[in-house]
């Protein structure tokens, strides 16, 4: 039953828990104010702890309860059985007294001369007594009526005594009265010999014997006294007593045919106490109960039989008990002995149920005070968060904005400087002016950095996917860095492998970017040696890793030890792309100062230099480095480096571009070139540099050698192949002045029918090129890019017309670009329109106007001959947006079955920070440009199409 | 000859005080480069496009300002063409006012627009009487034989 309940108890218990818990999840989902959810809280835990304090309390008070009811039960089964028991001993014995009136009637009164006197009595009855456990002895009192009174004293001997209760010790028969007169006497004749004192005695002299025999003699059954003092032992007893009538009796006789029937009375004693003590000691329970026997005839006034009077123990059980008397009624009560014992289970139950709310309340408070905690901690954090982020928001658009504001000035400081220096100056004011100018330029090509890192920042920055050349890119790399290079004599080249294809669909202006940075930094720290720039398809160099990392310092493109890029790409993997995107791994190698290896951890972290002093020295704000990452970053790309203090550096990037949709014809350039198929042959004796020089002559659609030495060269001539061309390395030509011009004598008279011509390949102008009475050979100086090499190869070829220069970004360029084209310019603004088409037609343009979108739609409806359209955005009636995306729908309809038309639209708006890429091409847009122009992103955009 | 150089020098102070004054910015410069042999007119021919449509602009203005429930979104379009235009040319202190105007409108705020209004017609007329003044000694130069002295 206990562990069932129990059982219960806990299933309610969780039933309760579980409640809550989903009362606390229902509740978290609807109320948000927090203070609500606190004081709830609060009321929830109090609700719970009173709960679980009632819990624990009625557990208490149930196993309590149990206990007692426990013991009750116990209590009334011992005392019920002892009740039983003595009752039981009782009636045997009273049966035996009863048995002994009738063996008295029937050997004393029905005989005529009597069976029995005293001695045989006291003998029978000694012998006897087992039977008879409760008395203490038997008494036999006969009637006498007083007119027998007389003869019987003369017969016995005696004189009928009066019953008077004296002190036990005082007791002598000698000394007691003679009974007054009375019409009847009841003197005891036979006695057992513990009772023998009261023979002589008249029973009806006692007060209670009186009763006693009266009663008996008129019922006919056996009759108690109450409890009294026995004459003598002056021990408490009672005094069973039944009549001896002289013939047997009927049932239903009268009382008056009893009394008159009767001859004697026969009285046992009980000494009550003993007895039951007796009774008592037979039980092994003796310790743990009280028993107390009372008569309660008189129910207000009960007399004790047996037992002490104790201290009320609380629990009392009361069994009734009969001792064949109807007229009087007795009664056992027992008690424990020991109170009961402290109920330690209920107790430690219910305090552990308390405990355990407690705990749980507790940890229901912690918790949610936590939860409240961590929600705080989370809105301070968010808020936090949100103010930081806005603050970096704020400070990358006001670097923007600032950088963008400062540029406009700067570009005019620098143009008025440029006006100046065309002025007739002194020297000092000449060196003034271009201090000036130098300074300005910095001063651009800081705040440019600065813009780039602030958009980078704002995630404003988005690469363009438009199709580039990467060769003329890295060409155009390398004449920017031409006039330093050649000014320090350090070698500077580039090499891009076969591999990689012509034309590549990505941003070319971020990837210039990246190298131009990588690049300067490399040629600020290096003084001798070279500066190296490859490309290569990243597959090509994982499958050539092994051979790389073998090779030594003598394989290096100026003889000088580099650091190897490989060292420090161990683990890396790239980014799988898309299967037509294509990884290339571009490497910048310089036999630079190296970086020390204290600061190569911090190398990519925005405003960090190796230390302060370096800005002094090379300039620089720290910020290339990073600006390369992130752009490396935005072409899912990584960058690492690798350095030696005091050897060098090298750089490499991976950079994801893709492969443009239908590959342009390979080798047009070369085709159409003019020195399409001639053999050229290099003679150099480092292998790399030779591989160099041989990939940039290649580009123009020569077949290449190479030799080592000029001897080798020799040989070769003699063959019956023409060679056109001769590029000697400087260093070997310097080497042996003597064996060169040798060479020269010989190449001369070798009497070719088309005698090649002789190149140097030198890295500085102006070297050290004495001509010892020879003329020496024209020189090409380094860096080899395919548009200088053609102009220097033609110059000295007597070739073309065309001195291609490259100058002049941009103004020049876009002339070239636009000449001839003819373009459509949108705006409803006259005066807007104007302009812009003066600008373009300036440019060579064919510019035709349109003065709304809608005019724009019918001028562009395929087929047209415009090669681009400049479109306004903000336009009443149909803004630039919606016209674009007319035009687009309907070159898709005639697209969908005839050609590819598509117009390269370009959105002219005022707004240049706010418009964005990305917002032009969702309109169908391919870019846009500043209005009024300005020539540099006029020409960036642009040139994208046209180039 | 001395008449022309001393034309010409009055023509570079009189253009650079206008860019000092900031009646005119860079974006004029660069009109005057556009202007070449085969384009002769060109600034004259933008300038009076500009001027012509101003006075369009500033008439559709008033009446626009005067109507009992004045459509700002009207106005505000009027005063983005006055803007292009003016930035256009490069008449820095209309643009200015523009952007001014710009806002008043958006606030919808019809006393600022009607100052703005008059403001812009106020640097309208100082602009045109400055360029006007400009191109008479541009004209002059030309007669005296002289070349308009190009401004970097």
């Amino acid at each position: 039953m206990k562990p069932d309940k129990s059982g219960n108890i806990w299933v309610k218990f969780v039933g309760i828990f579980s409640r809550y818990t989903s009362m606390i999840h229902h509740y978290y989902q609807h109320i948000g104010s927090r203070k609500i959810r606190k004081t709830w809280w609060r009321k929830l835990l109090i609700l719970l702890i009173v709960l679980g304090t009632i819990i624990s309390l009625w557990v208490f008070l149930y196993l309590r309860s149990q206990a007692l009811e426990k013991r009750k039960e116990t209590l009334a089964n011992m005392c019920d059985e002892r009740a039983r028991m003595l009752q039981d001993q009782f009636n045997v014995s009273m049966n035996h007294v009863q048995a002994m009136s009738i063996l008295i009637s029937t050997f004393h009164h029905a005989k005529n001369h009597s069976a029995i006197d005293q001695e045989t009595f006291a003998k029978y009855t000694e012998r006897t007594a087992f039977e008879r456990p409760l008395t203490s002895g038997v008494a036999y009192a006969v009637r006498v009526l007083h007119s027998e009174r007389e003869q019987f004293e003369k017969q016995q001997g005696w004189t009928i005594k009066k019953m008077t209760p004296v002190s036990k010790d005082k007791y002598n028969p000698a000394e007691l009265e003679p009974s007054p007169i009375q019409p009847e006497y009841a003197p005891v004749i036979f006695a057992q010999d513990t009772v023998a004192h009261v023979i002589s005695l008249d029973m009806l002299t006692g007060k209670e014997d009186r009763e006693n025999v009266l009663r008996a003699r008129a019922l006919g059954k056996g009759v108690l006294t109450a409890p009294l003092d026995l004459i003598k032992s002056n021990r408490l007893g009672v005094i069973l007593t039944f009549a001896v009538y002289n013939r047997d009796l009927p049932c239903n006789a009268t009382p008056e045919e009893r009394i008159r029937a009767t001859d004697g009375y026969l009285g046992g004693v009980f000494d009550i106490r003993s007895l039951v003590e007796k009774l008592l000691q037979q039980l092994a329970s003796k310790q743990t109960i009280y028993v107390n026997v009372f008569d309660t005839t008189n129910i207000s006034n009960p007399i004790s039989m047996y037992g002490t009077e104790v201290l009320d123990t609380g629990l009392q059980h009361v069994s009734p008990l009969s001792f064949g008397d109807p007229s009087r009624k007795h009664e056992m009560r027992c008690r424990f002995k020991q109170k009961p014992p402290w109920q330690v289970l209920a107790i430690s139950i219910s305090i552990g149920i308390f405990v355990i709310t407690l705990l749980v309340g507790h940890i229901i408070h912690a918790t949610v005070n936590r939860i409240a905690k961590v929600e705080d901690d989370f809105h301070e954090m968010s808020e936090l968060k949100k103010h930081a982020e806005d603050a970096d928001l704020a400070k990358s658009q006001f670097l923007a904005t600032v950088s963008h504001e400062i540029r406009t000035p700067m570009n005019g400081v620098l143009g008025m400087l440029d006006m100046l220096m065309d002025t007739v100056l002194d020297v000092t004011q000449q060196d003034y002016v271009r201090t000036a100018q130098a300074s300005g330029k910095a001063l651009v090509s800081l705040i440019n950095a600065v813009l780039d890192q602030a958009k980078i920042e704002s995630g404003k920055l988005e690469l363009e996917a438009v199709r580039f050349e990467l060769r003329t890119i890295l060409d155009d790399v390398l004449s920017l860095f031409a006039g330093k290079s050649q000014e320090k004599g350090i070698e500077l080249a580039a090499y891009v492998s076969e591999k990689v294809s012509e034309t590549l669909v990505g941003d070319p202006g971020r990837f210039r970017q990246i190298i131009t940075n990588l690049m300067g930094n490399s040629i600020k720290f290096t003084e001798k040696g070279h500066i190296f720039v490859t490309v290569h398809l990243f597959e090509e160099v994982m499958e050539s890793i092994d051979v790389e990392t073998e090779s030594s310092s003598k394989h290096t493109l100026s003889g000088l030890p580099v650091a190897h890029r490989n060292r420090s790409r161990e683990g890396f993997r790239p980014v799988v792309g898309p299967s037509e995107s294509i990884t290339l791994i571009v490497s910048v190698e310089d036999t630079g100062v190296g970086i020390p290896l204290d600061a190569q951890p911090r190398i990519f972290t925005p405003f960090m230099q190796v230390g302060p002093s370096i800005s002094r020295i090379h300039g620089g704000t720290g910020i290339g480095l990073s600006i390369s990452k992130c752009l490396v970053n935005l072409m899912n790309g990584e960058i690492w480096f690798n350095s030696i203090p005091k050897i060098g550096s090298t750089f490499s990037f991976t950079a994801v571009f893709s492969n443009p949709k239908e590959q342009q014809i390979n080798g047009h350039i070369k085709s159409k070139s003019l020195f399409y198929n001639m053999l050229a042959i290099v003679v150099d004796p480092k292998p790399i540099r030779a591989e160099v020089s041989k990939y940039h002559i290649q580009r123009l659609g020569m077949h290449v050698k190479i030799v080592p030495s000029l001897t080798g060269m020799l040989s070769l001539l003699t063959k019956s192949q023409t060679v056109h061309l001769v590029l000697v390395e400087e260093e070997v030509w310097d080497q042996d002045l003597s064996n060169s011009l040798v060479f020269v004598y010989k190449l001369r008279n070798l009497d070719l029918k088309i005698p090649p011509k002789l190149f140097l390949l030198t890295n500085s102008i102006g070297g050290s090129r004495q001509s010892n009475g020879v003329t020496s050979p024209p020189v090409i100086t380094k860096p080899l890019r395919v548009s200088m090499l053609a102009g220097s190869l033609q110059r000295t070829m007597g070739g073309n017309k065309d001195n291609a220069r490259n100058g002049e970004i941009p103004k020049l360029s876009l002339s070239k670009l636009l000449i001839g084209r003819k373009i459509l310019v949108v705006d409803d603004n006259i005066v807007n329109l104007r302009v812009a088409a003066g600008a373009l037609k300036k440019y060579g343009a064919e510019v035709v106007c349109a003065d709304s979108g809608r005019k724009a739609i019918s001028l562009l409806e395929p087929p047209h001959s415009f090669d681009a359209c400049f479109m306004d955005i903000q336009m009443p009636e149909m803004d630039g947006f919606e016209a674009t995306q007319k035009i687009r729908e309907m070159e898709r309809t005639i697209n969908s079955h005839i050609s590819n038309w598509h117009v390269p639209i370009l959105a002219m708006t005022a707004d240049v920070i706010q418009a964005t890429h990305e917002e032009c091409s969702k309109y169908g847009m391919d870019g846009y440009v500043s209005k009024p122009f300005e020539a540099n992103q006029l020409y960036q955009e642009v040139s994208r199409f046209f180039l | 000859m001395a008449a022309v150089s001393q034309l010409q020098r009055q023509f570079i102070d009189y253009t650079t005080s206008l860019y000092n004054e900031g009646y005119l910015d860079d974006q004029f410069t660069q009109l005057q480069q556009l202007q070449d042999e085969s384009n002769p007119d060109f600034v004259v021919e933008v300038v009076s496009l500009f001027f012509e449509d101003s006075e369009k602009l500033l008439n559709n203005l008033a009446t626009a300002l005067q109507q009992k429930s004045v459509d700002y979104n009207q106005v505000d379009s009027h005063v983005h063409q006055f803007k292009g235009s003016s930035s256009s040319i490069g008449a820095k202190q209309v643009t200015n006012v523009c952007i001014h105007f710009r806002n008043f409108c958006e606030a919808k705020n019809l006393d600022g627009c009607l100052r703005c209004l008059q403001q812009l017609r106020h640097e309208y007329i100082l602009v045109r009487t400055k360029l006007e003044a400009l191109f008479r000694l541009e004209q002059q130069i030309l007669q005296a034989g002289g070349s308009v002295p190009v401004m970097e």
